[in-house]
């Protein structure tokens, strides 16, 4: 899960990193409140996940009180890259004499997390390994054994500071003990990423963390109950989820239920191919019962209208015959008109069709094979999406299903 | 032949008397597999389907060989139970344990040259020579003796491709799943150098899926190293950046680990990439018997 930049500061503080003394607004009013106490220059800075915020307007500096209100103002009714600001970050001002980059992350090639540090901070590491490869300083971190000392002076060394640089000595020290936080922090709070950028020198001669970008496990939450995931914005991802399922929301209009995360990503594929668009991915996962497959239905019609439903499942241990009684059962109890193509193979498979037949659910039909069903399923969606608005799927809630 | 499992294989299972394990064990039994022993602290002379069951790996080693274990253990202890299966001397560990911290998985992958042991997984469904051995979760009837090796990603994607190959008639010689996490062990290019090696193995099926760069780098390799036939599906051709897709490591992170520059990458090397997992059955079968004629 990716932290906001004020939840990553929150932990780059209690971890030793040094960050400026900063106030979270969300209103223009409690920005030049905050301004009052940090000023006379701030920062204020928009807190969205999404990246390109600086490039968006979403980062101004201001230094009286009424430009503080107005630049809060104006950040807050802005939307970035789709995600509405809801909050700002007011932080005290810096000069910065020169700007640098360090990250620790996982690397999938050393199977284990990685140091990176360059001298060009503020920029984007990606485009800067294309530009000046051997700009960048990366060494892998043994996990048993921790970030090394000579690895710190490695990184210290690449930093070049000159007598012309402000700070002396002090920025090396510095420097190198914001590399040792900062791998505290990454294996402390089983971070996937801990990136400062940009790791700034002050013309004070101070060595500020000016950003943070931190990922948390999220398969490690069990050891950290004070990070708190934010609920999903998307209705159907957040019902699905509070069913155990893996739900991607997506903006086409075929809705997908299959068995693997594999299989429902090449179900996806395979009808985009043949002209469709999915509306969502739900894996409902190995040894799905009966209940599993109801709920995954329930969620995919939380959400907006869908011309069509495809079900693709294929036995392995999961029996069909399970997944069509879920199915049978959401169907009748979502009274869900919208057409439903499924598509069962595998283990139980015939039970699973005898369940469905035994239905008689005038809405489904069953395909015999995944070619066969991703064909079905794009043509009944475009024949639906052709045919007068009134006509589309219209799903009714059955009573009292939302308590 | 086969690849690191045949019926000499004795497999202990961790994780025994737990729902998953005990479950599981049944299956491997009832697929021939010589299940020798299983482990849970706290639960040593019970037996699970006359598997005789142990407090520690330690001491189910002291009464009987195994030489494959085969993990269930819940994911707040799985690194524990993968360096307990290390340190008593199992080489060959395949961990099913889905949702393992990443942290966790690294500490255990430093740990794991130092025993001279190999990994399958996490997060995986395990791996299966066909009428021999099954360690694992892989649904066995579906599976027939033959020449195709596999080696996967994806779990259903494995079972999708390996049905299409059993009803053509193309039994396989084993089938591997690696496991859709970041940090995981054996990887495509180890399982494709034993394809390549094993004498009954005559092509392989290589399914990928979107994030990280195994894919490319199993690309070079089959271009430079491999004389079999091998033929590969890419999916996630569809999926949104920054999102997991299900598996933890299926995530595009910027524009590293597409579906698209996958696919491209093999077929520059040479390899046929099928649209969908019943067109890479039929790829296999066509490259096998192309190879067996000439």
């Amino acid at each position: 899960m990716d932290l906001l930049e004020h939840q990553g500061k929150q932990l780059f503080a209690e971890a030793g990193l040094p960050v400026l003394p900063s106030v979270v607004a969300r209103t223009p009013q409690e920005a030049r409140r905050a301004a009052g106490q940090l000023g006379p220059r701030v920062c204020v800075k928009a807190q969205t996940k999404t990246g390109g915020r600086g490039k968006a307007g979403g980062i101004r500096v201001c230094g009286t009180a009424v430009e503080v209100e107005a630049a809060a103002a104006d950040i807050l009714a802005m939307t970035i890259h789709g995600h509405p600001v809801e909050a700002l970050l007011v932080e005290r001002a810096v000069d910065i004499a020169r700007e640098l980059y360090l990250a620790i992350t996982v690397s999938r090639e050393v199977r284990g997390p990685m140091l990176i540090f360059a001298r060009e901070g503020g920029v984007d590491i990606e485009e800067l390994a294309k530009r000046a490869p051997d700009a960048i300083v990366r060494r892998p971190i043994d996990p048993l054994l921790g970030l090394l000392e000579y690895q710190v002076r490695d990184v210290v060394d690449a930093a070049a500071f000159g007598p012309d640089d402000p700070g002396g000595t002090g920025a090396g020290k510095a420097l190198a003990e914001a590399a040792r936080s900062l791998w505290r922090l990454y294996r402390d709070r089983d971070c996937t990423l801990a990136e400062v950028n940009p790791l700034v020198l002050t013309t004070g001669g101070e060595v500020i963390c000016l950003d943070s970008k931190v990922t948390v496990d999220e398969n490690a939450f069990y050891r950290h109950p004070d990070v708190v995931p934010p609920p999903p914005e998307d209705d159907r991802e957040a019902k699905a989820r509070a069913a155990g399922l893996a739900f991607v929301p997506l903006d086409g209009d075929i809705g997908v239920i299959g068995n693997g995360a594999g299989l429902v990503m090449s179900t996806i594929d395979q009808i985009a191919g043949a002209g469709g668009r999915a509306a969502d991915f739900c894996d409902i996962g190995g040894g799905a019962r009966s209940e599993v497959a109801q709920a995954a239905l329930e969620a995919l019609f939380a959400g907006p209208p869908v011309a069509a439903v495809l079900v693709n499942i294929f036995g392995g241990i999961t029996r069909c015959e399970d997944v069509a009684r879920g199915l049978v059962e959401a169907i009748k109890a979502a009274r869900v008109d919208a057409p439903v193509v499924v598509r069962l193979d595998g283990n139980a498979a015939e039970e699973g069709h005898a369940v469905l037949e035994a239905a008689a659910l005038p809405n489904v039909t069953l395909a015999l094979d995944p070619d066969e069903a991703v064909r079905l399923v794009v043509d009944i969606a475009r024949k639906r999406a052709a045919a007068p608005a009134a006509e589309t799927a219209v799903v009714a809630p059955p009573d009292g299903a939302e308590a | 032949m086969s690849i690191l499992i045949d019926n000499a294989s004795r497999v202990l299972v961790q994780g025994i008397t737990g729902r998953e394990g005990a479950f599981h064990t049944g299956r491997m039994l009832a697929s021939g597999t010589n299940v020798v022993a299983g482990v849970t602290p706290g639960h040593t002379g019970e037996t699970v389907d006359g598997v005789p069951v142990f407090d520690s790996v330690h001491e189910a080693v002291a009464h009987i060989r195994a030489d494959v274990a085969v993990i269930f253990v819940p994911a707040p202890r799985a690194r524990d139970a993968l360096f307990e299966a290390a340190d008593a001397g199992i080489k060959l560990i395949i961990c099913i344990t889905e949702g393992i911290p990443v942290r966790d998985m690294a500490e255990v992958m430093a740990h794991l040259p130092r025993r001279e042991a190999r990994l399958i997984g996490p997060n995986c469904p395990g791996l299966i020579t066909p009428a021999r051995c099954s360690a694992g979760i892989m649904p066995s009837e579906i599976f027939m003796p033959g020449a195709a090796g596999v080696v996967s990603r994806s779990g259903t994607l494995t079972y999708e491709v390996v049905h299409e190959l059993t009803q053509a008639g193309i039994g396989q010689s084993t089938a591997v799943g690696m496991g859709g996490d970041a940090v995981h062990g054996i990887g495509f290019i180890e399982c494709l150098t034993l394809f390549e090696a094993d004498r009954e193995t005559e092509g392989v099926a290589l399914i990928g899926e979107i994030g990280g760069d195994d894919e490319e780098r199993a690309a070079q390799f089959i271009h430079d190293h491999m004389t079999k036939p091998v033929v590969a599906y890419v999916a996630g051709h569809s999926a949104p950046p920054g999102r997991r897709m299900g598996h933890a490591g299926a995530i595009v992170e910027g524009t590293s680990g597409t579906a698209a520059t996958k696919a491209a990458a093999l077929e520059a090397a040479g390899i046929p990439v099928a649209a969908s997992p019943s067109e890479l059955a039929r790829l296999l079968g066509e490259a096998i018997k192309r190879r067996r004629t000439t």
